[in-house]
């Protein structure tokens, strides 16, 4: 994991010490709400429906337990005793009070943590592959080039006031966990034709109110001139992004509008940059890449008989490694996912409780790391299969051994009507729902992956427009309405879902998702996981069954 | 209108106007700098780009922030500095609000129309910070070649 050296602790201090000024002024009244909004949105903090709202940067979704342990404690004494995972990586606290925000960003310095551009104009949190370095098949650790772009972007003085939000993510394998094609720029680190390695650079994707799929703009930059190509794509959306209209600011409406034309005018500030300045200096790459040597892995047999024996012997322990325990790269390891979707409950919850739990099975099993998955999970990345069963016991006793992910019930829902002030309806509570519906782990397992997402409004915060099958919440004459969105995916093969129809209601979306998955189970051929069966079916048949009786009602 | 002089030696505040002013739509018109000082007004839509040679023949120039969430002077101020090597005053008009004097003073700005803004604000505002991640328009090395002088030093 990367160290913060002095530099780092220096600037995230001093970061913390500019912050308490601020409050200090909106609390003695010199700053008004409307003058302190900008500032506190440099750094992380919302005012919601009911209360602000912090969210704390985790850079590329890596966390030590002596970090988890420091959610946790923050979660106890400045908030409600639990926090909220998000999309994105962070995590968020609904209820800290004004007065406490710099003493937490106080607290989250002490383990090298901060709430910087996690909200704001500017460039956020990077994120990456949840798996880096322990999946196999990546050209280089992702984390590596995440972590160069975290120093680059923060504080950026040019960068800091865009158009609009923008968001990076990069990858190093052909399976994308982490969605790179539906952010403004999405980097995919390859093998160029003479092995040299570099990224395929990928601008303009995103979701909102007018999702696209990003375009790739340069097929293979050579890794050296990283920074200084980031920074040609920068100035020419600082330059040219509208500032006339906030939902037709962000960079994929320029790329949308001509893409040729977007790529010219980069290669263009490209060619004339000062790359020598602008691009880090091989020792620096050099420095951060020391921080993401591969832990000492023990030499083990590839196959565990103690793993085995408890998977013959305990049926729940079984289905919990069947949907939650991944393939490592080293022999005789695994990689842990940590389900926060448990039936019934807000996706992406967790207790104080739960935090330091997961804290000790990472210090004790996992070499002290902690993943957060762009889909609101949580991992532990370096597990011996003879420790699967340990952890597993102590997982269930924390109540974190949901054998749902990439079920049905393993949903992204955005905070919605109960948190949120720009949200149309609710979405926890129709998340929770459907999780209820499939609650039967036999029957989940039986469907197989299923990707539901639900956005409580068009902002699409829930990134239903990736969703197999999306739900996106509409207010409809002061009702709550839900539209349904079919065929999407957030891969590799990644596609925006299509609508299907007139919205169902509270009381009646639960049905409709069933009578999808009910015909998607009539028509699968083996194997067939339901994104492939609707692509191979069309939306027809899904619309006939939602809709198809609709006259007998 | 005060202006903040972002200097060497230290900041200091003034009201004088250092000559006179032609905004880029009357250079168009035809109006040239003569004798004395002169600074181009430049709209922040313009591609610094293209006016080299005009910026050359000032003394200083003028960006604008119409309102403080629009960011293109900043683009435009490191253009003129790294790219066109302006070496004459560069002045910030408009929204300039202390909790973004840093950013000006690093994207290449040495000048601050501060208006009635609290000149001890921007001051403690502009050295808030010691260190820095990215290369940019002012002296401050970066943290990642302070790290490769510490390395060899040591």
């Amino acid at each position: 994991m990367y160290r913060y050296d002095e530099f780092d602790e220096t600037l995230v201090r001093e970061r913390v010490a500019e912050f308490r000024g601020q409050v200090a002024r909106r609390l003695s009244g010199e700053l008004s709400e409307e003058a302190f909004k900008p500032l506190r949105l440099m750094n992380g903090l919302y005012l919601q429906l009911h209360a602000y709202m912090l969210r704390v940067a985790i850079p590329y979704g890596t966390l030590s337990s002596r970090q988890m342990r420091r959610l946790a404690h923050i979660a106890s004494v400045y908030d409600k005793g639990y926090g909220h995972f998000t999309t994105r990586q962070n995590i968020q606290y609904n209820w800290p009070a004004l007065i406490d925000v710099p003493d937490i960003l106080d607290e989250l310095a002490d383990v090298e943590m901060h709430a910087i551009q996690t909200s704001g104009n500017c460039i956020r949190n990077i994120t990456s592959d949840p798996f880096a370095g322990a999946i196999a098949g990546e050209i280089d650790d992702p984390r590596v080039w995440s972590e160069l772009i975290r120093q680059w972007s923060s504080l950026h003085p040019e960068f800091s006031f865009l158009p609009r939000k923008f968001k990076i993510a990069v990858t190093a394998s052909a399976e994308d966990r982490a969605a790179i094609k539906v952010h403004d720029i999405g980097l995919r680190i390859r093998k160029g034709a003479d092995g040299e390695r570099g990224f395929e650079v990928m601008v303009g994707g995103g979701l909102g109110r007018t999702p696209y799929i990003a375009e790739t703009i340069r097929e293979f930059l050579p890794e050296r001139h990283l920074l200084s190509y980031l920074e040609a794509v920068m100035r020419i959306y600082n330059r040219l992004g509208r500032r006339d209209n906030k939902y037709k600011a962000r960079v994929k409406i320029l790329v949308a509008e001509d893409a040729a034309e977007f790529r010219r005018m980069v290669e263009d500030e490209w060619a004339r940059s000062d790359k020598d300045s602008l691009d880090a200096p091989l020792d620096e790459i050099r420095r951060i890449r020391r921080h993401f040597t591969p832990p000492k892995f023990d030499r083990l047999a590839a196959e565990s008989e103690a793993f085995d024996a408890a998977r013959a012997a305990r049926p729940e322990f079984d289905r919990w490694v069947k949907t939650n325990v991944l393939p490592h790269r080293q022999r005789g390891y695994a990689i842990v996912l940590i389900s926060l979707k448990p039936i019934g409950k807000p996706p992406g919850d967790i207790s104080a409780r739960q935090m330091d739990a997961v804290a000790d099975l990472a210090e004790r099993y996992s070499f002290d790391e902690i993943r957060a998955t762009h889909e609101q999970n949580l991992c532990l990345p370096h597990v011996r299969k003879d420790d699967l069963f340990a952890v597993w016991r102590t997982l269930d006793e924390a109540e974190l051994a949901t054998p749902n992910i990439g079920l049905v019930s393993d949903i992204i829902a955005c905070p919605g009507l109960d948190y949120c002030d720009l949200a149309n309806a609710r979405s926890i509570p129709i998340a929770e729902r459907i999780a209820e519906r499939f609650a039967d782990p036999e029957q989940a397992a039986d469907i197989g992956e299923l990707k539901v997402k639900i956005s409580g409004c068009i902002n699409a915060c829930g990134h239903h427009h990736v969703g197999h099958i999306g739900i996106l919440g509409v207010d409809k004459k002061g009702e709550e309405f839900y539209q349904i969105m079919l065929g999407g995916s957030g891969g590799a093969d990644a596609s925006l879902g299509v609508i299907t129809g007139r919205g169902f209601s509270s009381s009646e979306i639960v049905d409709a998702v069933e009578r999808l998955i009910r015909i998607y189970k009539a028509n699968r051929v083996d194997g067939e996981r339901f994104l492939d069966a609707y692509r191979r079916l069309g939306p027809e048949t899904f619309k006939e069954a939602l809709y198809g009786d609709a006259a007998h009602h | 209108m005060a202006t903040l002089r972002i200097t060497d030696e230290g900041s200091v505040v003034d009201s004088q106007p250092k000559g006179e002013e032609i905004s880029l739509a009357q250079w168009r018109e035809g109006a040239r700098p003569e004798a004395g000082r002169f600074s181009l007004s430049i709209p922040n839509t313009e591609d610094i780009d293209g006016l080299a040679e005009i910026v050359a023949r000032f003394d200083g120039v003028i960006l604008e922030f119409p309102h403080f969430t629009d960011g293109r002077a900043y683009s435009q101020a490191r253009t003129l500095r790294e790219r066109l090597r302006f070496k004459g005053e560069v002045k910030a008009r408009g929204a300039v609000l202390c909790d973004q004097a840093l950013f000006m003073a690093r994207a290449g700005f040495d000048a601050l129309e501060i208006g009635d803004g609290d000149p001890a604000g921007f001051i403690r505002a502009l050295a808030a910070y010691s260190v820095f991640y990215q290369p940019a328009a002012d002296a401050a090395a970066p943290a990642r070649v302070l790290r490769g002088a510490k390395r060899e030093a040591a």
